[in-house]
């Protein structure tokens, strides 16, 4: 579990979290959603500890992330994957490789266990055959699912997503979900997507959290969000042709 | 503009401080700095032949052409101004200047490639001390294949003053060699340009990467720190070696 209490973060003179509390449970899918400029990415770096905040602290499973040492602090790091919203593949390596990196980084694998964990992981995500390729050979949908990969080898206890659906068609942006969702299921992760995907929301949301001008607006899940009355949740979410009649069927 | 500078000379020494730590793993160390000796230094190899060749032998010419007024003057003398010229200047710092335009924008660019493109994020991520093990294999390789990159220039540099004295008729080949030998001291004329070869190679290593490293921003930026990085580099060569000419001569 993962715990934000009383975040506050700024940027010279730009506030940009503003006070944010949220609870992430273990084995669910929490979904932070929200405009662009609302906080969503800050607030995903503050968790991971990529920024400092300047008031209020993370928890992780109770342990505040400030007060770690050092070499619990790195141990963390190793509990965490990310799949980051251009994948951040390593352009000279190839997709095994890349995702063989952590492991050769801190496990304590044979060369053999390494190639066994590297397979297993990429059967795993469905991307056989696809070893020896560069990530600038794949496509975009393909470079995620690495992403995924390179993300779930160390088998982490916990997984952060930034928009894992931006730049994709809508078919492989369902293939991407139905692997999140499967997942944080069979690991029991605590996993924290960032997310513009209204489909997203709807497959597989089990936490939403509405973000506006860094602050939690809203907070549910993904069938309370259409029958939501918060107009700023209302304004995001019916914005889409599709979502108001969705909207009027409902009602 | 002042405190610009200073505050970058403080991110610098930051920096630095994070770059020479242990590594994580040696042997991902060692093959990166395999690696990084390939792109840095071997690579390199081309430029710093046909360079060292040609100024030894515009050298040879220039130095001829000051000294033939002089019936006085042995021919010997043209070899052994050449040699004081291409093994205390010429080869450690020009060629030096060359490499900050070549390694350091290749270091800076793919540094800042990797910044924009939050494969540095990644690493950090992943608990990965980034900047030693991206910035480290860079700098031992330079500090590794620099000072023999220079003492091939030098070697090069001479023959190549030889054998242009030599095609036009200012000093005959043997002479040239002679005259090398001449009042030869090892440390004046080798480990002098090595040691400045070696403070280059941390310079452009160093000073490059800190420009790719810190690079904010898209593909624009990472244009404008491969621009600085040699800028910076290229300057901070010529300030250590007026530093160092005064401290390793005098």
């Amino acid at each position: 579990m993962i715990q934000a209490k009383g975040i506050h973060k700024s940027f010279e003179d730009n506030n940009v979290l503003k006070g944010v509390d949220v609870d992430f449970h273990r084995g669910e899918i929490n979904l932070i959603i929200g405009r662009s400029g609302s906080g969503k990415t800050v607030f995903l770096k503050t968790i991971l500890g990529l920024h400092e905040p300047d008031q209020g602290e993370i928890l992780y499973d109770g342990e505040v992330l400030g007060e770690m040492t050092k070499q619990r602090f790195k141990i963390l790091r190793q509990e965490i994957g990310m799949v980051f919203q251009g994948g951040a593949l390593f352009d000279s390596m190839t997709v095994a490789q890349n995702i063989r990196f952590p492991l050769e980084m801190f496990s304590t694998m044979t060369e053999h266990e390494m190639d066994q964990r590297v397979k297993f992981v990429m059967d795993r995500v469905r991307l056989e055959g696809a070893d020896e390729k560069f990530p600038s050979e794949i496509s975009g949908g393909m470079q995620k699912r690495v992403s995924i990969a390179r993300a779930i080898s160390m088998n982490p206890k916990y997984l952060f997503c930034d928009e894992p659906n931006s730049g994709l068609d809508p078919e492989t942006a369902i293939v991407i979900d139905q692997l999140i969702h499967e997942l944080t299921h069979e690991y029991e992760m605590t996993t924290i997507v960032n997310t513009h995907d209204m489909n997203s929301v709807l497959e597989i949301g089990d936490h939403v959290i509405f973000m506006k001008e860094g602050l939690k607006v809203w907070e549910g899940n993904s069938s309370q969000i259409l029958k939501s009355t918060n107009a700023d949740v209302e304004e995001y979410v019916f914005k889409s042709k599709l979502f108001k009649q969705v909207r009027q069927a409902l009602r | 503009m002042i405190t610009n500078f200073f505050e970058g000379i403080g991110a610098y020494g930051v920096l630095m401080t994070k770059v020479f730590r242990r590594p994580d793993r040696f042997k991902l160390f060692y093959k990166s700095t395999i690696k990084e000796i390939q792109l840095l230094g071997i690579d390199s190899i081309g430029i710093v032949v046909i360079l060292s060749v040609f100024m030894g032998a515009i050298v040879t010419i220039q130095t001829a052409f000051q000294l033939s007024d002089d019936p006085l003057i042995p021919t010997y003398y043209i070899a052994m101004a050449t040699r004081e010229s291409i093994t205390l200047e010429f080869s450690p710092t020009v060629v030096s200047l060359i490499l900050a335009g070549k390694v350091g924008s290749n270091i800076a660019s793919s540094l800042g490639t990797m910044r924009v493109s939050e494969q540095i994020d990644a690493l950090e991520v992943m608990g990965v001390n980034s900047a030693s093990y991206l910035i480290l294999p860079k700098i031992v390789a330079q500090l590794l294949f620099n000072p023999l990159l220079i003492l091939m220039s030098m070697f090069l540099g001479l023959w190549g003053g030889a054998m242009a004295g030599d095609l036009l008729g200012l000093i005959a080949f043997q002479e040239s060699i002679s005259g090398y030998q001449l009042e030869f001291i090892v440390f004046e004329n080798v480990i002098y340009g090595l040691i400045k070869s070696v403070v280059y190679a941390l310079i452009i290593g160093s000073v490059s990467a800190y420009c790719g490293y810190t690079v904010k921003g898209g593909a624009v930026e990472v244009g404008v720190a491969s621009t600085n990085a040699v800028v910076r580099s290229c300057l901070a060569i010529i300030l250590s070696n007026y530093v160092l000419t005064d401290l390793l001569l005098n």
